[in-house]
Formats: C-alpha cells, sequence, structure tokens
C-alpha cells in the first residue's frame, strides 16, 4: 500500500515533465515566431536576432527546457510573449480564479439536480418514470451549448429581462446564473446517469435484499444501505469535475464574454502565446494527475476491499 | 428440443434479437444511419452545391427554391448541411478506424497478450496523453500541425506535378484526424487490454497454446472474438465524442476551413461570440437550428445505441 502510494507519487512529476516537453516541442516546432509577434511592426532582423539572443531562443532545445522547468519550479512560468512584460502567473491568477467560481457554481447545479434525478430514477426501476428521466437527462446532455446559451440568454435576459445577458461579476452577481446554468444542465444529466446506474445495482445486491428481507422500513434500506454505498462510483467524476475546475468552460466563457481561462487559451492559441499555453496545460495537468491521485487513496478508505496494486 | 434451438441460435443473431427488443435504440439507430446515408449521399441529395451565393437572395427564410432558407452569403443551408454531415461522416469513420480499431484494438490485444515491458510503455504513453486536458490538446495539436501538413502537401503537389489534393479538403481531414487521434484510442486499448488478460490465461486458450496454435492465431481466433462487443460499446460512444470535437474545432476555425462546410464551421458563421447568435435566433433561427439539431439528434441517439448495446452486452445482467 504504502509502496504503490509511494510509486505514484514518484511518477507523477516525471508525466508532468513529459507533458511539459510535449508541449514545449510543439511550441519549439509550431508556427510562428514570437518575437515577430512581439515587435510587431517595429520587426527588423538584427533588433529579432538581439532579443532571441537575450530570451536564450537560440540554444537548444533541451537547454531551453531544463531552464524553463528550472524556473517553473520556482513559479516562474516567464513572461507572456503578447502582452508585454506581464508575468504569466499574474496574468493567469485571476482568469483561474474566474473559471474556478464558474465552475464551482455549475457544478452546484449539477449535483443538485443530478444526484436526486438519478435516485428518483433508479427507484422507479422498471416503471415508466424511470425511462422518461432517462431520455429527458440524455436531451439535455446531447443539447449543444451553441442553442443552451442563446437560448438562455434570449428567454431569461431578453423577454423575461431577469439577468443581463453576458458579462462576469463574480458569484454573487446575477450575471454568473446564465453561464453556470450553461454549464450545469449537461452536467447534472451525467450524474443522473451516474447515480440511477450505480443505485440500480446496488439495489439489486445481497446486502440490500437482506436488509428488506429481515424488515427494514424502505426509506432506511433506501439512505442506509443503497445510497451511501451508490455514491462510491460518483466519487470518481465528482473528483475529475472539480479537477477540470481550473480548466475553463472554453465555449461557454466564450458565448457569454466570461474572462476565464477558457477565454485565455484560446486568445493564446491563436497569437502563439507559447508561455502561457504551457502555463495552462501544465495547470490543468497537475490537476488532473492529482485528482486521480486523491481519488484512488479516498476510494480505498471508503472502500477497504479496494487493494491498491 | 429447446436445447437444439438454443444451441442454432448463434451469437450475432442472438444479439440481433436482443437488439431488435430495444425499440428506442432501433429508432436511433435507423435516424442515425438515415444521417450517414445522407451524408454519404451529398453529391446526389444537396440541392445546391455547398460554395454556390446567391447574394441577391441572402438571410432570405425558407421558400421552395431554399427548403431551410439562406445563409449570410446566400448559400444554401440546406444543402450545406447536407455538406456538413459528409464532413461529420468522413471525420468520425476515419476516427473510428484510426483511433479505436488500428491503434486502440492492435494495442489492446498486443499489450494484453504480451504484458511485460511493451504493455508498460504502452500504458505510460497513455497514461501521458490522458494527463492533458483533452480540448486544449486538441486545439493545440490542431493549431500547431496545420501549417507544417499545409506546407508537405504544397511540396508534394509541387514535386509530383499534381494538383487538386490540397482543394480536396484533405488537410482537413488530416488535420482534425490527427487532433483527435490522442483523444479516442486510450480508453479503447485499455479496455480491449483488460479484456484480454481476463481470457487469455482461461483453458481453452491454454489448450490452444499447448497443441502448437501460433500465437496469431490465439489472438485472432481465440480472444479477437471475445473482445468485440466491448469494442462495439466503446466505438459507439466514442463516435459521439469524436462528432463533438469536430464541431469544436472547426467552430474555432481551426477543424475544416471555408468554404468547406461542416456543422461547427456553420455555427461559427452565426455564433462568432454570444450576441450575435442571440440576433440570429430571433431573427433567423434556421441558420443557428439547422445545424444544430442535427447534431443534437446525432449526440442524442449514439448515447441511446451506446446504452442500449451496453445493456445487452453486459455480461453482468444476463
Amino acid at each position: 500500500m504504502l509502496k504503490y502510494i509511494f510509486r505514484r507519487i514518484i511518477w507523477m512529476p516525471v508525466l508532468l515533465l513529459f507533458v511539459s516537453l510535449i508541449v514545449f516541442i510543439l511550441g519549439i516546432y509550431g508556427p510562428g515566431d514570437p518575437i515577430e509577434v512581439q515587435l510587431g511592426n517595429n520587426y527588423d532582423e538584427a533588433n529579432a536576432e538581439r532579443i532571441r539572443e537575450k530570451m536564450g531562443l537560440n540554444d537548444p532545445v533541451l537547454v531551453q527546457w531544463i531552464r524553463y522547468i528550472g524556473n517553473a519550479v520556482k513559479g516562474d512560468f516567464g513572461e507572456s510573449y503578447v502582452f508585454k512584460n506581464r508575468d504569466v502567473s499574474e496574468l493567469l491568477i485571476p482568469k483561474l480564479i474566474v473559471s474556478a467560481k464558474l465552475n464551482l457554481i455549475s457544478f452546484f447545479i449539477a449535483i443538485s439536480i443530478g444526484i436526486p434525478l438519478g435516485f428518483y430514477a433508479a427507484i422507479n426501476y422498471g416503471s415508466s418514470k424511470d425511462p422518461f428521466v432517462v431520455i429527458l437527462s440524455l436531451f439535455f446532455y446531447a443539447m449543444p451549448v451553441f442553442f443552451t446559451a442563446p437560448l438562455l440568454i434570449l428567454v431569461f435576459a431578453l423577454q423575461l429581462d431577469l439577468v443581463p445577458a453576458a458579462g462576469w461579476g463574480g458569484v454573487f452577481d446575477k450575471r454568473i446564473i446564465l453561464p453556470a446554468l450553461t454549464v450545469g444542465i449537461p452536467g447534472a444529466a451525467v450524474f443522473v446517469r451516474l447515480i440511477r446506474s450505480s443505485m440500480i445495482e446496488v439495489l439489486d445486491s445481497d446486502y440490500v435484499k437482506l436488509a428488506r428481507a429481515k424488515g427494514v422500513g424502505e426509506i432506511k434500506v433506501l439512505w442506509k444501505h443503497a445510497f451511501r454505498n451508490a455514491m462510491l462510483p460518483v466519487v470518481t467524476i465528482m473528483g475529475f469535475s472539480l479537477a477540470g475546475l481550473f480548466g475553463g468552460s472554453l465555449i461557454v466563457e466564450i458565448l457569454y464574454g466570461i474572462p476565464g481561462v477558457g477565454r485565455i487559451s484560446l486568445d493564446s492559441v491563436y497569437s502563439r502565446d507559447y508561455p502561457v499555453i504551457m502555463a495552462i496545460v501544465l495547470l490543468g495537468s497537475s490537476a488532473l494527475v492529482i485528482a486521480n491521485l486523491i481519488i484512488d487513496f479516498v476510494y480505498t478508505l471508503v472502500d477497504p476491499r479496494i487493494e491498491m496494486q | 428440443m429447446i436445447d437444439k434451438e438454443v444451441r442454432n441460435i448463434s451469437s450475432t443473431r442472438l444479439f440481433i434479437q436482443n437488439f431488435s427488443r430495444k425499440k428506442l435504440g432501433v429508432a436511433c439507430l435507423i435516424i442515425v444511419s438515415t444521417i450517414y446515408l445522407i451524408g454519404i449521399f451529398a453529391p446526389i441529395l444537396a440541392p445546391y452545391d455547398y460554395s454556390e451565393t446567391n447574394l441577391l437572395k441572402t438571410q432570405a427564410g425558407p421558400d421552395f427554391e431554399n427548403l431551410l432558407g439562406t445563409d449570410r452569403l446566400g448559400r444554401d443551408i440546406l444543402s450545406r448541411v447536407i455538406w456538413g454531415i459528409q464532413t461529420t461522416v468522413i471525420v468520425t469513420i476515419t476516427g473510428l478506424l484510426t483511433g479505436s480499431l488500428i491503434l486502440g484494438l492492435f494495442l489492446g490485444l498486443l499489450a494484453g497478450f504480451y504484458k511485460g515491458i511493451f504493455d508498460f510503455i504502452v500504458m505510460r504513453i497513455g497514461e501521458l496523453v490522458s494527463s492533458f486536458p483533452d480540448i486544449l490538446l486538441i486545439i493545440l495539436l490542431a493549431a500547431t500541425l496545420r501549417p507544417r501538413i499545409t506546407n508537405l502537401f504544397y511540396q508534394i503537389e509541387d514535386n509530383l506535378n499534381i494538383s487538386g489534393l490540397i482543394s480536396s479538403g484533405i488537410i482537413d481531414y488530416l488535420v482534425i484526424g490527427i487532433a483527435l487521434l490522442p483523444l479516442s484510442w486510450f480508453g479503447t486499448m485499455r479496455l480491449i487490454r483488460a479484456q484480454v488478460f481476463s481470457i487469455r490465461d482461461i483453458e481453452y486458450v491454454q489448450s490452444a497454446r499447448t497443441s502448437g496454435a501460433s500465437t496469431f492465431r490465439i489472438i485472432t481466433k481465440h480472444i479477437l472474438p471475445n473482445v468485440i462487443s466491448p469494442l462495439i460499446v466503446t466505438a459507439t460512444f466514442g463516435l459521439g465524442a469524436v462528432a463533438l470535437s469536430e464541431v469544436i474545432l472547426s467552430f474555432f476555425g481551426l477543424g475544416v476551413q471555408p468554404p468547406r462546410p461542416s456543422l461547427g464551421a456553420m455555427l461559427s458563421d452565426v455564433s462568432g461570440r454570444g450576441g450575435a447568435s442571440v440576433s440570429v435566433l430571433t431573427n433567423h433561427p434556421e441558420q443557428l437550428l439547422s445545424p444544430i439539431i442535427v447534431i443534437w439528434i446525432m449526440i442524442f441517439c449514439w448515447n441511446i445505441i451506446g446504452d442500449a448495446l451496453t445493456d445487452i452486452l453486459n455480461p453482468k445482467k444476463n
């Protein structure tokens, strides 16, 4: 057990090193010249060469990469190519907070709709209510955000005039409602399906049958015996949802004009601002890898039958 | 008597019988097949060419000439949807072939069968790829690869003195195909590998091995048939993800390039920024809704089919 955790923790930085190397190589062999972007109309060969030398862009790729990693470990992700003299971390942190707030609210919407509905579908398994809930949730799950966003804006912002159409003002601002719903509704559908199948499986298990056979009340069976066990696989998905907390919901942020990570990651891909892309990818990957580790760990704590190997 | 009947039903027929009992699944399969047929026969079915503009009739509503109206360049929306479906068909089928079948199945079979160092390396590469934030990796790959691939094709055309390769849109498909590759293969591979692990030491495989069957024969005759059903299920769910990723890539201008049509490119035409798509939704709903509804139906149906298949093929429930 300890050995397993130790191995995983050792493997983690190795994984992240490779992730950074891949992005680095993409950046070097990708199109576009950061110096050209930076100098714009003032571009001339001698000047560009001088900056390249100063920034160390003429060194071998591996040397550049090692230097980058050395700085990144200290929390220095370099300077943005596009936004002059801005540190990448200084640029990213506000965007990360915006995306995290939006995702957190969406996550709560998703679980507070998804878990009760999934539960409802499962206890009605076999009746016509169950397929109705399943199909309804799939209907919303498959609904493209390209439609959800303008529809919600049209109905709630323009027709009913309840909330402003777009923009950002933080968690306690009315403008968060529509984007959070746009992310949260398909998310809820995922939880409906997950809870439902997990509950159905648990309700069919021997220990639930035994509990019923010995006369435990239905409510107690559902809550104490079934629901808590059915939540186990749901924990995994919750973990990954939370790992994605700092990753922006790309399309939603763009459709609603929210200044989050999604927006800046797309902008930096367009403008080939590789230091920014690099930092976003590294942060995203770290979150995923750490979440993975924690989920595995929580799993073994919750369910002693699972052995790590 | 009963015993004989049971034995006579082949597993394929049993499968079809079980599936035909899932009414919604069958309905969705018919719908998806119809959409695919429309895409395949786009050259025959589309009333106009996808790039044919009529500047005297822009943003027109539906009428008998243009059943779904025209867009802001006066192009027939119905035709563009039909050609856009063709793009989806091409992208999903190449995605299925390369990602799920070739890489996923092949590597999964080998890793499961040989274990050891090969398995170790494939698994670590898979972990590496899946630790990227996926949509960002796809966008990054597409943006980085396109100029390289375009250059390569210009060189090929120059050297071989041929033309038409680039205008056929092959670059778009190649860029999308490669960018989506990391998305699809690892899930399939891991599933196949696990399946192979669970059957490689069962008696019948061992007896085949002791009676001198070659590795190739063991894999193709004894192991492959057992991994087909999980492969079908993951592939079905995967198709929806691949189609949606193409839509997203093209929406951001990184996938299919104009004037070639794609459902995603049509969406980006009308909703570059949030506000614009709202006014389109009120003034010219057909421009936004036509591609949306096709995407919506496809994603919905693939999930229903996938669920039906899981129900049938999940050995736990049988």
